[in-house]
This record gives C-alpha cells, structure tokens and sequence, in this order.
C-alpha cells in the first residue's frame, strides 16, 4: 500500500491516472488565499513536481485565509515558507520555491520547465501577463479568482480547449481606477479555501483526463448560497490579436494597468525627490509587511488618507505606495478630489517594485 | 410591436450585482444587447465604467447579439482577487 491507495482504487482513475500527476510538473503562480489550498492538496494528490512563485512575504492579515502560514512565519517569503512545509510532508515530491514576482523578464523561462501553470494571484496586470505566457508557450492554464463571497474558475490552453484563453472573456484590463483590490475587499478565509479547492481539482482533472473539466467554460460559485452558473464560451481569432505575437513582444509589453490619467512615477524618482519639501506615504494598512525603513515615510493607510488628508497640505509633492502599485493609483484620484491642485502621484510597482529593484542592486552589486 | 415587450431576467455578479443592487432583476422590451446595455446604463449608471461580459442563455455574447424572449442573461464582471 502507498499513500495514494485510495485514489488507485478509485474507479476509472487509478494506477494510470496516479502515474499521470506523479510525472506532472506544475507550477503555482501566487502562494496566497488561493494558493495554499490548492498546494496544500495537489501535494497530497502527489503531483510529482510542484513549483511555487510569489514574491510577497507573509503578514499578519494573511493568516485568516493562507492556511499554510502561521505566526512565526510572518516577514518571510512565502514561497520559501509554503515549499518547507510541503516538503517536510512529503519527501516523495520535487518542490521548487521561486520567491520572485512573475515579469515579462522571468516567465517564458520559468513557465516553461512547467506542463501546467495555475494563476492564484491577486491582481489584473499579473493575470493578462501569465495568460499571454501560458497563451504563447501553449500551456494549459487553470485559472481561479475571488470577489468577496464569489469566485470564478476557468481553464485555458488545455489540447481539449483549443486555444482559448481570458481574452476571449475579457480582452483587456480594467482601468486600475474601477478595481478594489484584496485589502480593500474583506474575504472570509473559506472563500479561497474553496475556490482553490476546486482549482487543485481542475488541475488533477486536466492533468489526467479524468472527469469533464471546465474547458471553455467559466464557473461562477457563490459561498453564501452555494449557488453555481456555468457559460459555455468559445476562442475569438480576433482577440488573439492583443496577445503579443512573439517572445520578444512579450517581454517588451508593459502590463502595468494602463493609466495614463494617473500620475505615476518609479521609485529612483520618487527617491530622487526627497531632498525638497516632497513626502513619501505608505498607505498600507499597519499590519502589511514589509515597511519601508527610512525616515521620510510618513504612515497613512488608506482607511484613514481622506480623513487625515489635511497632514499632507504642507508637502510640496505627495508619493504613494502600497503593496503592488494599484491601490496607490486608486488613492491619488481619492485624494486629487480633496487636495485640488496638490501634486500627488503614485509609485510604479509599490513596495514589491522597490524589493525588486533591491534585490537587483544586491545582486549586481549597482 | 409584441418584440417590444418581451420579458428577460438578468443575472447579475460580483460588483455588478452590487451596483444593481440585486442578483436578479427581471427587464422588459429588450431584444438586443445594444438595448441591454442602454436600458442597464440608464438605471444603473455606475455600470458605464465597469467592465463585464455578456452571456445569453449560458452562452457569451457578442456584438449586438439579438436577445430571444425569455431568455436568461447574465452580467459577469472579471474577478481579480486571490
């Protein structure tokens, strides 16, 4: 007997299917709400190679849904934590942690030592930059994503669904205005829990071929009723066209959500400027890690910015920054509404941009 | 004409149904989704800055598809959260 007895026994799955996910190599984009569960599960499963990318570290407000993460866990990388576990389970398993955020730079090469790629990540640039990968490297792609009590589930790319991808659904981003994002947006930790669930149980179905999965179809789930809608859609030549055509187009491509009417700058600029009267705000909420050590920052979560928006009259400029860079964009039309004339812009790339550019620096010793 | 007065219910998710202010409400005189999209504009006009997708009977929409009586549409917003 093996640990995987009662999937052999299993009607129509068996050895053959068990043979399938152990030779598997599968790649999950985001160690989050949605990612814990599906590893947690497609480990047990015994899916033979397991790749794990994020480059986020883990914070307190993690802990109601990233089942994975626990107290002392908090300020590391969550890849890194995510493929200790797993691999303190089972030693069966290949486990790669990339504790990197995906770039058009990283995920043609890292995607393609994968024969699956599962996007859990939480925001639209990230989602149209790994659907375009999966799209041009022609990798099945199994697709989850969460809206308070809701989620939606949906696979890409698999040989059954031809060449549809999630521009068929959506062709392009929303403006990074019309978005709330995961902190904005309170969750119940089942939510993912569940969602993710069913994307570890897409992702065995496509693996092996058992059961129907949800080629061309997207599923709606909602977690207070229980309620699902299935659509059943079809691959647009015509959208194939906003995918770009080439490797090289790719990596050109800025997936940053397009904003022009948002200003935005980068962080040697906004580091640039802080020798006049110009002030950095972290409006991050206190619990999200990592903070930014230097003294010009002056802390003002979102949840207090208009209120308090009077503290920032005196600066000359205002920099935000956040998590990612989307919920900064957000907070500059915010606060343009009641600091009229007042130059404000948001930070490209928020602190995940400046770790990055860091860890650079560390690297090639800049 | 009878075509004018044809009966739709519509499906609303995520912030759509938010904005709606309801999962389901049901339209009358839509035979097309330009028609839906003007009729949904003009009650709801948060909607005008939302991106969603159209199905007609489970099936996605496109262009301005023609809306049968009776038909179930749904209104399905792209979900970004993990």
């Amino acid at each position: 007997m093996d640990r995987f007895e009662r999937q052999h026994i299993l009607s129509g799955f068996g050895i053959e299917s068990q043979q399938k996910l152990q030779n598997a190599k599968v790649l999950c984009i985001g160690a989050g709400g949605l990612g814990c569960p599906i590893l947690l599960y497609l480990a047990a499963a015994g899916v033979g190679k397991i790749g794990i990318m994020d480059g986020d570290v883990i914070s307190l407000s993690n802990l109601n849904r990233q089942v994975l993460f626990g107290e002392n866990d908090l300020g590391k990388p969550k890849a890194s934590v995510a493929a200790d576990y797993l691999r303190n389970k089972y030693s069966d398993l290949e486990i790669v942690e990339i504790p990197e955020f995906i770039t058009t730079a990283n995920a043609l090469e890292i995607m393609s030592d994968f024969d699956l790629i599962i996007d859990g990540t939480d925001n639209f640039s990230t989602r149209y930059l790994v659907n375009d990968g999966c799209f041009l490297l022609k990798k099945p792609l199994v697709f989850g994503a969460i809206y308070e009590h809701e989620g939606q589930i949906l696979v890409f790319n698999s040989a059954k669904a031809g060449g549809t991808n999630y521009r068929d659904l959506y062709p392009n981003p929303p403006a990074a205005t019309e978005i709330p994002n995961c902190n904005e947006t309170g969750v119940l930790g089942v939510l993912p829990g569940m969602i993710g669930v069913m994307m570890a149980t897409e992702v065995i179905k496509v693996l092996t071929g058992y059961a129907e999965s949800l080629e061309n179809k997207i599923l709606f789930f909602n977690s207070l009723n229980y309620q699902t809608y299935t659509i059943d859609f079809n691959s647009n030549p015509e959208l194939k066209k906003l995918i770009p055509d080439t490797f090289e187009a790719f990596r050109a491509k800025d997936y940053s959500l397009s904003c022009e009417t948002i200003p935005s700058v980068d962080w040697d600029f906004a580091l640039s400027q802080q020798n006049s009267d110009s002030i950095i705000v972290d409006i991050r909420e206190a619990s999200e890690m990592p903070k930014l050590e230097r003294e010009e920052v002056l802390y003002l979560p979102m949840s207090k910015l208009l209120k308090e928006s009077k503290s920032l009259l005196a600066a000359g400029e205002v920099y935000l920054f956040c998590q990612s860079g989307i919920r900064s964009l957000k907070a500059v039309t915010e606060l343009q509404k009641v600091l009229p004339g007042k130059s404000i812009y948001s930070i490209k790339g928020g602190i995940a941009a400046f770790l990055s550019k860091q860890e650079e620096s560390n690297t090639y010793g800049n | 004409m009878e075509t004018k007065e044809q009966k739709i219910s519509v499906r609303a998710f995520g912030m759509i149904a938010e904005k709606i202010g309801s999962a389901q409400i049901q339209l009358i005189g839509i035979s097309t989704i330009d028609e839906l999209r003007e009729s949904l504009f003009d009650q709801f006009p948060d909607l005008k800055n939302m991106k969603f997708s159209i199905a007609i009977n489970k099936q996605l929409a496109s262009g301005n598809a023609p809306i049968p009586a009776d038909s179930e549409i749904a209104l399905l917003p792209p979900f970004s959260g993990g």
